[in-house]
């Protein structure tokens, strides 16, 4: 091959490499880019049983109910507009607690509940997750 | 007064600073007085293959010849380095005075009121200079600095205009940050009046591990700056070739030992501070040091190719330009405010603006005179696909494709809010889905490229030298799919490839005098040999491991994998600015001695914050991780316990990685000091 040919070639599968990467990506994106949800989206859009999502949104008060394991607790994420029934076992955030942001990585299983696998450490008594601040202010305008 | 003389001292070393980049500018031609980067000097048409370069560059002078015909004005050229030297020691100046103010907790800085409180460690006084914005900041430009100095003092192999080039380039970007320093972010600020105590650093990052983690992430980002500027350098001095690559690799190793360092006990501080028993979350923060280190991980082979086989020129120095971009936008992600995470302190738009506009200034730069000046590099030698050059294309190419991947990921929720105002995040689904093969496919390559021969390499010898690692594979692979038949398919494949790889990796030194075989072999079969170590661990991790959640009242006993936990008690505890509880477990493996392990709940007064303290025990085959949560109405305890088999396979490989590439570091200095002894003694 000679030497103009292969830099050529070398550029060409560069940048066949970063297209195929860019494409690949924005492919799994389609899939996933939808991985955060409020209860408004869920409501809006189908979420298929089984994949892995986030949920978030507010711990509405009152709801919380603690099983008898010890381990387990019920409760309801809303964000003013639509409420969304979550389960999760385990040791819950310091900063968890009814009215407060939460958010949860987990599944839906088919009748609407939301297992959750892990609940989102918040760090800060003022810190909301920027998500939810804006899915609340969405929904807050909505209602005027 | 600290506090005026630390400022003082910034700002003097942001003069030296432009006075470095204006002195850089005048001595390589005042045709470029206005751009550095895009200068044309008369002179520097016929430097490429002028007797004055070829001479400059095959002598190894420890002192560097100013009369060299290159260089015109040869008395603003003995400035430079002066001048470099210089600026380092008054940010360092600054930066020690910072450092001071934090451990007297004087509180009439504002930033020492907000981050200090006299009543933490002195460890975490003194880290606590750089936990924040303004002073990490500050010491991202120490470390710049300092960088420029070293370059400035121990670099013998380029040729003078090419030293002033890369000190210019240096000068360049310390201007843009120090800019954003003076203006954007005063470390030195007064508050007036003085607060009677500070408010503290954020608990979670109250730890040895992280305070001297950012250190360790700003050398390897730094050390990226230096191979920016060396090739910004080599463009604008159109000297691209064997010597420079030589000259580069080392900060390239340096910067990726650092980095590689740097992400591994990040990944175990997450693991164990956060108490979610995960070690890689593909947080946007985590991105942010991960994308610089793959790009750099890159750099590092195809400078390789440039240094010894004189080939991939213009790639090499494409490369140097993303690793620097990709530690741009990895400051950009975590101090602009972009982001909210434990690590990126700021949330101001002004500041996130000013390093959006420096990002653009600085990779738009460099992307121009890279295009401008691409077509004057000249070919590089020629090569076979099949051959250790093709292979590491290979390799460059994979990793272009992931860290293109990571940065679409990455990018892809801000892009989308910005335009069209939706909040979204890309989460670990997309990114396991995504990088996970490609990874898979890059250590394999990784494992075949050394078993090959430079230039070309014959298919049949190369596929008998590669068989006992591809006969291992398979064998795990069956094993595994027989003997565990629920472990999933990325697991399963990640084994099978980790054992492979293994033995390929080691395979160079088969058949080799080990003593004679050079330290920079061994480096790299160390660091491949860590990979593979890191990926057997993180397949591991992900197909074995056990978790049991309970809540448990005082003296039953819970078991987990091999162990038997007994709930032995909970007690308050006190640290010096903490209270806790802490409880007493009593593990036991088989009929083995007990040992104790002591999980706590922590409650810091200032900032007030709760976090829980895991408690490890480590044993050759694994982990057994325990957490403390809350007590239930009932009065018992929450209890999370793994039992993780082999998971410090995962950092014990990021170690072998970074000692790989100290060993190539110290084999390359070690041969350089050696050839320039021998010269002298023959001068």
């Amino acid at each position: 091959m000679k030497p103009k040919n292969q830099r050529l070639t070398l550029a060409l599968l560069a940048v066949a490499a970063i297209v195929g990467a860019g494409l690949l990506a924005m492919s799994a994106l389609k899939e996933q880019a939808a991985y955060f949800y409020t209860p408004s989206d869920v409501m809006k859009d189908h979420v298929a049983p089984g994949a892995a999502v986030r949920l978030g949104g507010m711990v509405t008060k009152g709801s919380l109910r603690r099983a008898a394991d010890g381990v387990t607790i019920d409760f309801v994420v809303t964000d003013g507009a639509a409420s969304v029934p979550v389960r999760f076992s385990g040791i819950v955030p310091a900063l968890f607690r009814e009215g407060s942001g939460v958010v949860a990585d987990g599944r839906f299983q088919s009748g609407g509940l939301f297992v959750a696998d892990t609940i989102l450490a918040k760090h800060d008594e003022r810190y909301m997750p920027p998500e939810i601040a804006g899915a609340m202010h969405k929904s807050e305008s909505l209602k005027k | 007064m600290i506090a005026e003389a630390g400022l003082a001292a910034l700002w003097l070393g942001a003069m030296l600073c432009a006075l470095q980049l204006v002195l850089a500018v005048a001595v390589l031609g005042p045709s470029s007085r206005n751009s550095p980067s895009s200068s044309t000097s008369p002179s520097s048409k016929r430097t490429l293959g002028s007797p004055a370069a070829g001479a400059a560059l095959s002598s190894r002078d420890p002192s560097v010849r100013w009369d060299d015909e290159g260089v015109e004005e040869v008395g603003l050229a003995r400035l430079v380095q002066p001048v470099a030297v210089a600026q380092a020691v008054l940010t360092a100046l600054a930066f020690a005075a910072l450092i001071a103010l934090f451990v007297r907790v004087d509180l009439s800085v504002l930033l020492v009121a907000e981050n200090d409180n006299s009543e933490k460690p002195l460890l975490y006084r003194f880290a606590g200079a750089w936990g924040n914005h303004e002073g990490s900041m500050l010491m991202w430009v120490t470390i710049l600095g300092l960088a420029g100095a070293a370059v400035a003092l121990l670099e013998r192999r380029l040729v003078p205009r090419m030293l002033i080039a890369t000190l210019g380039g240096q000068a360049a970007i310390g201007l843009g940050f120090y800019a954003f320093l003076l203006f954007a972010s005063n470390p030195f600020a007064r508050l007036d009046p003085a607060p009677p105590e500070g408010r503290g650093l954020n608990p979670l990052l109250q730890d040895p591990g992280l305070a001297f983690h950012p250190p360790t992430l700003y050398l390897g980002y730094v050390g990226l700056s230096v191979a920016f500027s060396f090739a910004i350098g080599a463009l604008v001095t159109r000297e691209v070739g064997p010597a420079f690559a030589r000259a580069m690799r080392p900060w390239v190793l340096g910067a990726w030992i650092f980095l590689t360092l740097g992400i591994t006990a990040g990944s175990y501080w997450a693991y164990y501070e956060l108490g979610w028993g995960g070690w890689w979350f593909w947080d946007p923060v985590e991105n942010a040091s991960l994308m610089p280190w793959l790009a750099a991980t890159a750099l590092l082979h195809s400078v390789t190719v440039l240094a010894t086989r004189d080939g991939l020129r213009a790639w090499t120095i494409m490369l140097a330009v993303v690793a620097f971009s990709m530690s741009m936008v990895g400051t950009f992600l975590v101090r602009s405010g972009i982001l909210t995470s434990v690590h990126a302190f700021a949330v101001d738009p002004r500041r996130g603006s000013f390093l959006l506009a420096l990002l653009l200034i600085y990779i738009g730069g460099a992307l121009a005179l890279f295009a401008l000046r691409v077509g004057t590099v000249r070919e590089g030698n020629r090569f076979d696909a099949v051959s250790r050059e093709g292979a590491l294309v290979v390799n460059n190419l994979l990793l272009t494709a992931v860290l293109g991947i990571v940065l679409v990921g990455t990018l892809y929720p801000l892009i989308v809010e910005a335009v069209s105002g939706t909040k979204l995040s890309v989460g670990p689904p997309y990114f396991n889905a995504a990088v996970g093969p490609l990874a898979l496919l890059l250590v394999i390559v990784m494992g075949a490229g050394p078993l090959m021969r430079w230039r070309r390499e014959d298919v049949a010898p190369l596929l008998r030298r590669l068989a006992p690692a591809a006969a291992l594979l398979v064998a795990v692979l069956v094993a595994l799919r027989l003997l565990v038949p629920s472990i999933g398919l990325l697991p399963l494949l990640g084994l099978a490839v980790a054992a492979g790889t293994a033995v390929a990796s080691v395979a160079p030194l088969w058949r080799r005098n080990l003593l004679r075989t050079p330290l920079f072999t061994w480096g790299m079969v160390v660091a491949h040999l860590g990979i593979a170590v890191a990926l057997a661990g993180m397949a591991c991790d992900s197909a074995f491991t056990v978790e049991r959640l309970v809540a448990a009242s005082v003296g039953q006993t819970v078991t987990v994998g091999p162990y038997s936990v007994r709930f032995a008690g909970v007690d308050p505890s006190f640290g010096e600015n903490y209270e806790a509880m802490e409880a007493t477990l009593e593990v036991r493996r088989g009929q083995g001695d007990p040992a104790f392990l002591r999980p706590q709940a922590r409650a810091y007064w200032s900032p007030p914050t709760e976090t829980s303290e895991s408690a490890i025990r480590t044993v050759l085959d694994g982990q057994l991780y325990t957490v403390l949560g809350k007590q239930a109405d009932d009065g018992r305890w929450q209890l999370r316990l793994w039992w993780k088999p082999f998971v410090t396979l995962i950092w014990f490989g990021g170690a072998l990685v970074a000692l790989g590439g100290a060993l190539a570091l110290v084999g390359r200095v070690a041969r350089d000091v050696r050839a320039r002894r021998r010269e002298a003694a023959f001068a």
